[in-house]
Order: structure tokens, then C-alpha cells, then sequence
């Protein structure tokens, strides 16, 4: 449907056809129906026979019409044209999906071949993770409608050729999928060593204080491990609100930044860190710096996120999860962290090694990163 | 580790908007004979060689001569069957130049006529834009750039466009640019004039020409509330071309304001593979008491292609839908809306005036102050729409 003027057609003056067409009918959909319950895949898949014959040239007769025998002729070409074009993920590994039987159905617009769809996923997953591709090389404006279904939930995407993948929450269970984003987010700490080391290297004078000994300025055992801890909760503290307020902007795609800046600037704030260890600038504000390079870190986080992908319909509550996760894996470390930390406080071993050597060590190996990260080498 | 979501992937409904084809059992047709699909191609010859030529474009793609006239063919196709698939397929034989800035002119001519028939008006003027600085003396592409600046509005860059053209082209064309450009607004006059005048010379010009010109004739008439004048002209133009869809709903708005809304299903009921024109058929049978039955059949249908636009994410029904809530749904605060929303696209005297009537009927101030800031500047020349303005409580 399209205003007269609304499309002025091409052809050149002499042939003068300046008109314009109020379209029938919408442009080509497919409409996909994906339904999952423990690891079993099931489903139907509708392609507008024009589709498919723009693909396959069905029409073998070249009589203009599509008929059953034309079509069921042609149904393994079919198949795996289409599925070709689909990839479906659970919990990041592939599934399999297979045709099980072709029908059709009619939609507004036509003929389908109908796609009875079968399949199975290697592990049962709160997301599914759908890839989508069909048409898009041959008409741009074809449009992929998703639904899957799952025994608690439903949800719905549209894919087009500027968005092919989304993922897709699968399970109604809150507590399952809240319970799926918390342990991404606690696993995401732990094994992003980049946060954890910026952390430490924060966290390593803590039970240390800046003393005035002998004409000289030097660490020395803090008195309390009172003292400690509220020097702990601040820079806790300061980082994680930072971070929370940089991944929930960037989770909501209100903030974006491209992600080698990011990563360059995260690996550059634990450079920072551990440098002050070596030779202290800020003293009594670390929980400025915490707070500061936290911001990054958020970015970080939102990144790692974007790769797990956040389910629709209850966006707000794997964002949280995440983050809860988040800060319940670096509770965690400060838990571990602190006692140990106070209890050798007094030691030379550690002044001179855990935070001497230790923050030299981490110096060299977040500037290696920062190195390779910044100017795209790779140096380990 | 991009920061993109599965958010800014695709577009996500959320739960509650079920996407589900119509919940139909697929069926197994009982023979292989079963024909379940007559392509286009079996009513429209040219359509055949549309296909035949996609052979071509598959063994060369980036061959510009191959790409650009299966483009203008697949355009012309869904010019004369309305069937958006085209389009698509069109945009799809010129992909190697779809995103290149420098195209050349005749891709870039293309790629901007596809453009604007997909609504995307500012890509398509800035396509046309360029294009013009490359070859100021190309006469299609000012004639499209006046048009496309038509649609969003840009009256006064429109009428220099037609301006530009006057010695390029012929009379009638020029004039019709004008029409096209000026006939809502104070201007109309003049505007007609120069269309009369030119219809009635004798001067050949190509059957297309004038069934364009002749419509925009017809269109001012019917503004100036001359309906006899614009019934001729309409039928003039349909004697011409009865396929032009866009034409027949003119023409079937004319008859459903004067009241004749039989006259208009007689028109329109060979032609619902148009949406717009499945439209107003809907409304033309709605206010007839004897045809309850069939309103019932052709509302669920034109629901469900609207229901089919929607879920595709296209926003290009806008005036439709609103003229659908406001006269067929009854629901005038969401026609405003959409009028609104519509009318910060596009601004031709069709969204101005389903505007003013949902805006009136939703008593919607805000919706109404945009229609009389529009009417400020452009003037109008619409007795229908200052006629409603009146009768403004």
C-alpha cells in the first residue's frame, strides 16, 4: 500500500511513465514456529512458495504455476536450502533440525510450503540462541518471524537482513533464568582476570597504611581489621555502583562504545592500579579510582553480557541477575582475600612480595594486554 | 565483544504479541496435480522475462548494465502487479552499489526510487541529491526528487525542481510536476490552469504521461469541491489505464464523499489485491446497510493484511491505518495518532486531510495545531478540509 506519488516509477521521459502503484499485499515473510521443551526441538516453518521459487525455480514445467508434485518433487532441495539458513544454538551449542514432513498452508498473501520441523539440542538451556539468513541475498526486504515456544513462555522476533540473530529466553521460569544470569555474572569475574587483578591490586594495601618511619615514607600494618574492612567497602562499594551504572547503560544500548577502547582502557586502569602500589600517588582516595575506572569495567561487563545475549520479556531481570553475579563473585574474592590479606599483614613477605612484586607483576602483564589490545598485536 | 544486544539485533515483541501464521493445520494436497500457486509471471508476460533475466544477473552480479535493467524491471513489475516482492528483488540486483555513496547515476537513480517506495524518503532524497549535482540536466531524476520532496512536504524545493524541468521536458509533464507539487495549497489554481491548459492541447504524449497528469487534474477538482470536473477526469484517465490502482482509490474517494458508495464498491471490487483499495471498499460497505455480510469478509481480510504489514515492523500503513480506525473502527484517538505519526513523514494533501478529520473527531488539539501550522505555511486549497476546520466545535 503506497501513496500514488509516493512511488514514482523509472523509465526514462520518452517512454514518460511517471505513475505510481498503491502496492497490494505485504513484501515476503516467513513465519518460523520453533517449540522447545527439555533439549527436543519441534516446529513448522512457512515459506511463500514465491520465495522458495524465487530460490529453486520450482515452476519445472515453466507453466507459471506451482503444483504439489512440482513442490514435493522437490523437497529435499528445499529443506536443505532452507535450514541451510538457520542455525539454532542452546546455551551456546548447536542443535540439530531436520524436515520431517512437507505440507502446506495458505497466508495472506499465497501459498506456503509448510517445513514440519524436528530437532534436538545437545543440552537443555534457558536461552535459545536463533541465527536466521533465508532470502536476504535475494530480497532484502524479506522479513524472518519468529516464535518460539517454550511450556512456560513465548516470545517473538522479527529478523531481518540487518538482524539476523537473536536470543531468546526459553525458559517462564524467573528463578531459572535469574539463577542462569547470576552464575554468568559470577563466572564472568572470576574468569576475567582483568577485573580481578585491577580488584587486587586495589585491595593490596588495604590492610596497609603509608607511616612515616624513620624520616622516610613507608607501608606498615594497618592496627585494626575494622580499619581494613571499611577501606575494603569503600573501594567495593565505589566500584561496584560504578559499574552497575555503565553496564545497565550499555545493556540498554543507551551508551556504546566500541569495545577495543573499552578493553584498552580497562586493561590501562589495572596498569594504573597496580602502579600505585609501586609508587603511591593516591593515598586515602582509592575508592576514587575505584570509582573512576569502575566506569570502564561496567562497559567490560555489558560487553561480556551482549555476548550471552539478554532474553526479551524479562530484560530487566537478567540484567540485575548478571550484575548480583557480578558482585556476588567479587565479594567472594574480598572474602578470601581479606583475612589472608590481614593476617600477613605484618609480614615482610608481605610488603615486599604480595604487594611489591605482585604489583610489578601485574603491571607487566595488564601492559602486555594494554599493548595488545590497543594496537591490535599479539605479544602472548 | 560488541556491545550490541540481541536488542539492537532484532527487533523482539516480548511475550505477548503472538506471531503465529493464522493457526491453520497445514494440509497434504490429495494429487500432484493440486496447483497450489499461479506466480505472477502466469498473468504478466513480462514477468516471465523478469525471471529469464535473473539467469543473467546470477552469472554476472556486478555487471552495472545487467543490474540496472533487471532493477528498472523488477520496479516496473511491482508497479503494474503492486506486489512489494519486486521491489525487494530489485534492491537485491543492485546490492553492490546499495551502500556506496559515489554509485553510479543510473544505480543511484534506482536505488532512490526503491527508496522512497519503501518510505525511506530522506535516503532516497539524498540518493536523488547527489545524483543531481553529478547531472544537473537529468530530467527523471528531478522529476522524482520534486516528487519524493512533494511527499515529505518540501513544497517550495519541489516547485524549483519543476522549475528546472520546464525546458527539458514537455508541457504536460511540467505542468503535472506543478500540479503534483503545488495542488493543495494556495497555489492550486494556478496550478490547474496550467494543467487544463495543457491536457487540452494537442500534443501527443505518451498514454502514462497522461493518466498521470489527468489524476492530479482530477485530484485538484476534487479539492476545489468541482466534483463533475474531477469524475471526468478520472474517467478520462481510467479510459487509458483501469489497471492504475492508485488512480481508482482517487477516483473511489471522490465517489465515497459525495455519498455514492455503491458506485465506489462497483469500482473497487475487481481491484482488492490492493490494499489501499481493499480499504476503501471496506469503508464504501460500511455505510451501506445491505452489505453487512460481505463487510464482515473484507474487514477480517484487510485486518489481517494490516495484521501481516505490522508484524513485519513496516510503519508504511500509517494513513491507511488511520483512515481504517477513524472510519471503519470508530476509534478516532487512534487515528489521531497515526495520523500524527503519518503526517512526520509524510505530508500530501491525503495525510493532511485524514489529519484534520481524526484530529477533529478525537478532538485532538496537538494533532490539530500541527495540521493548522501546515495549513499556515502551505496554504490550502482543500474546501473539504476548511470545511471541517468550521465546523470545529
Amino acid at each position: 500500500m503506497n501513496a500514488l506519488r509516493s512511488f514514482v516509477l523509472v523509465a526514462s521521459i520518452a517512454t514518460g511513465i511517471v505513475a505510481t502503484p498503491a502496492l497490494a499485499h505485504k513484501a515476503s515473510d516467513s513465519y518460523l514456529t520453533i517449540e522447545t521443551s527439555e533439549s527436543r526441538l519441534s516446529g513448522r516453518w512457512d515459506i511463500a512458495l514465491r520465495d522458495a521459487d524465487l530460490a529453486l525455480d520450482l515452476d519445472a514445467d515453466g507453466d507459471g504455476a506451482i503444483t504439489w508434485g512440482e513442490l514435493r518433487r522437490r523437497e529435499r532441495d528445499l529443506a536443505a536450502w532452507a535450514l541451510s539458513r538457520l542455525a539454532v544454538r542452546s546455551g551456546g551449542e548447536p542443535c540439530t533440525l531436520g524436515v520431517q514432513r512437507l505440507a502446506t498452508d495458505t497466508h495472506s498473501d499465497g501459498a506456503y510450503a509448510v517445513l514440519e520441523l524436528d530437532g534436538a539440542c545437545p543440552a537443555a538451556s534457558t536461552t535459545l540462541n536463533v541465527d536466521y539468513r533465508l532470502l536476504f541475498e535475494l530480497d532484502p526486504q524479506h522479513r524472518g518471524l519468529v516464535r518460539v515456544v517454550s511450556p512456560s513462555s513465548e516470545t517473538s522476533a522479527v529478523f531481518s537482513t540487518d538482524a539476523r540473530t537473536a536470543t531468546i529466553a526459553t525458559t517462564g521460569s524467573m528463578l531459572a533464568q535469574f539463577m542462569t544470569y547470576l552464575r554468568e555474572g559470577v563466572l564472568h569475574i572470576w574468569g576475567g582476570f582483568d577485573h580481578v587483578l585491577f580488584l587486587v591490586s586495589l585491595l593490596l594495601p588495604a590492610v596497609l597504611v603509608r607511616r612515616r618511619i624513620a624520616a622516610r615514607e613507608a607501608w606498615a600494618p594497618v592496627d585494626t581489621f575494622g580499619a581494613a574492612f571499611v577501606d575494603v567497602a569503600k573501594i567495593v562499594t565505589a566500584f561496584t555502583l560504578a559499574h552497575s551504572i555503565t553496564l545497565t547503560l550499555a545493556a540498554l544500548d543507551l551508551v556504546v562504545l566500541p569495545s577495543r577502547f573499552v578493553e584498552s582502557a580497562i586493561a590501562l586502569s589495572v596498569v594504573l592500579a597496580a602502579l600505585n602500589n609501586l609508587f603511591p600517588v593516591v593515598r586515602h582516595g582509592r575508592w576514587v579510582a575505584a570509582f573512576a575506572f569502575g566506569l570502564v569495567h561496567g562497559f567490560g561487563f555489558a560487553g561480556a553480557l551482549a555476548d550471552l545475549g539478554l532474553p526479551t520479556g524479562s530484560l530487566a531481570l537478567s540484567l540485575a541477575a548478571f550484575n548480583l553475579g557480578v558482585e556476588a563473585g567479587q565479594l567472594a574474592i574480598v572474602a578470601v582475600f581479606l583475612p589472608a590479606a590481614f593476617a600477613l599483614r605484618s609480614t615482610l613477605a608481605y610488603r615486599r612480595y604480595a604487594l611489591g612484586a605482585g604489583s610489578i607483576a601485574i603491571v607487566a602483564i595488564a601492559s602486555v594486554w594494554f599493548a595488545e589490545r590497543a594496537f591490535d598485536i599479539a605479544l602472548s | 565483544m560488541r556491545l550490541s544486544f540481541s536488542l539492537a539485533g532484532a527487533v523482539l515483541l516480548g511475550w505477548a504479541i503472538a506471531i503465529a501464521p493464522a493457526a491453520a493445520a497445514p494440509a497434504i494436497p490429495v494429487s500432484d496435480d493440486v496447483v497450489l500457486e499461479r506466480l505472477p509471471e502466469s498473468r504478466d508476460a513480462s514477468i516471465g522475462t523478469l525471471k529469464k533475466m535473473r539467469v543473467l544477473l546470477h552469472a554476472a552480479p556486478q555487471d552495472l548494465r545487467v543490474a540496472t535493467s533487471y532493477a528498472r524491471r523488477a520496479i516496473d513489475a511491482a508497479r503494474t502487479t503492486g506486489d512489494p516482492r519486486f521491489l525487494g528483488q530489485a534492491q537485491a540486483a543492485l546490492a553492490p552499489w546499495w551502500t556506496v555513496a559515489d554509485a553510479p547515476p543510473p544505480a543511484l537513480l534506482l536505488r532512490a526510487t526503491i527508496k522512497q517506495s519503501l518510505h525511506d524518503f530522506d535516503g532516497a532524497i539524498a540518493d536523488l541529491d547527489r545524483l543531481i549535482a553529478l547531472a544537473p540536466s537529468d530530467a527523471q531524476a528531478r522529476i522524482t526528487r520534486a516528487t519524493v520532496l512533494g511527499v515529505v512536504g518540501r513544497i517550495d524545493d519541489a516547485r524549483r525542481d519543476c522549475d528546472r524541468l520546464e525546458s527539458a521536458v514537455s508541457a504536460l509533464v511540467s505542468a503535472a510536476c506543478r500540479g503534483s507539487a503545488d495542488g493543495s495549497t494556495s497555489r492550486a489554481a494556478e496550478a490547474e490552469r496550467r494543467l487544463a491548459n495543457a491536457l487540452s492541447s494537442n500534443a501527443p504524449s505518451p498514454p502514462a504521461i497522461r493518466v498521470w497528469a489527468l489524476t492530479i487534474a482530477g485530484e485538484i477538482a476534487a479539492r476545489r469541491g468541482d466534483a463533475a470536473l474531477a469524475e471526468a477526469r478520472f474517467r478520462d484517465a481510467l479510459a487509458l489505464d483501469s489497471s492504475d490502482a492508485y488512480l481508482a482509490g482517487a477516483y473511489a474517494d471522490l465517489l465515497i464523499d459525495q455519498g455514492r458508495d455503491a458506485d465506489a464498491v462497483r469500482l473497487l471490487e475487481p481491484r482488492t489485491r490492493h490494499d489501499a483499495l481493499l480499504l476503501r471498499l471496506v469503508i464504501a460497505e460500511a455505510r451501506l446497510a445491505d452489505l453487512r455480510e460481505r463487510l464482515a469478509i473484507d474487514r477480517a481480510e484487510l485486518a489481517a493484511r494490516f495484521d501481516a504489514t505490522r508484524r513485519r515492523g513496516d510503519g508504511v500503513h500509517r494513513r491507511e491505518e488511520a483512515r481504517y480506525a477513524l472510519a471503519v473502527e470508530n476509534d478516532p484517538a487512534r487515528a489521531a495518532g497515526l495520523a500524527r505519526a503519518n503526517f512526520d513523514v509524510q505530508k500530501e494533501p491525503a495525510d493532511l486531510r485524514i489529519l484534520v478529520d481524526a484530529a477533529l473527531a478525537a478532538r485532538d488539539e496537538r494533532a490539530l495545531e500541527v495540521a493548522r501550522r501546515w495549513i499556515a505555511r502551505s496554504g490550502v486549497n482543500d474546501i473539504r478540509i476548511a470545511a471541517a476546520m468550521e465546523r470545529r466545535p
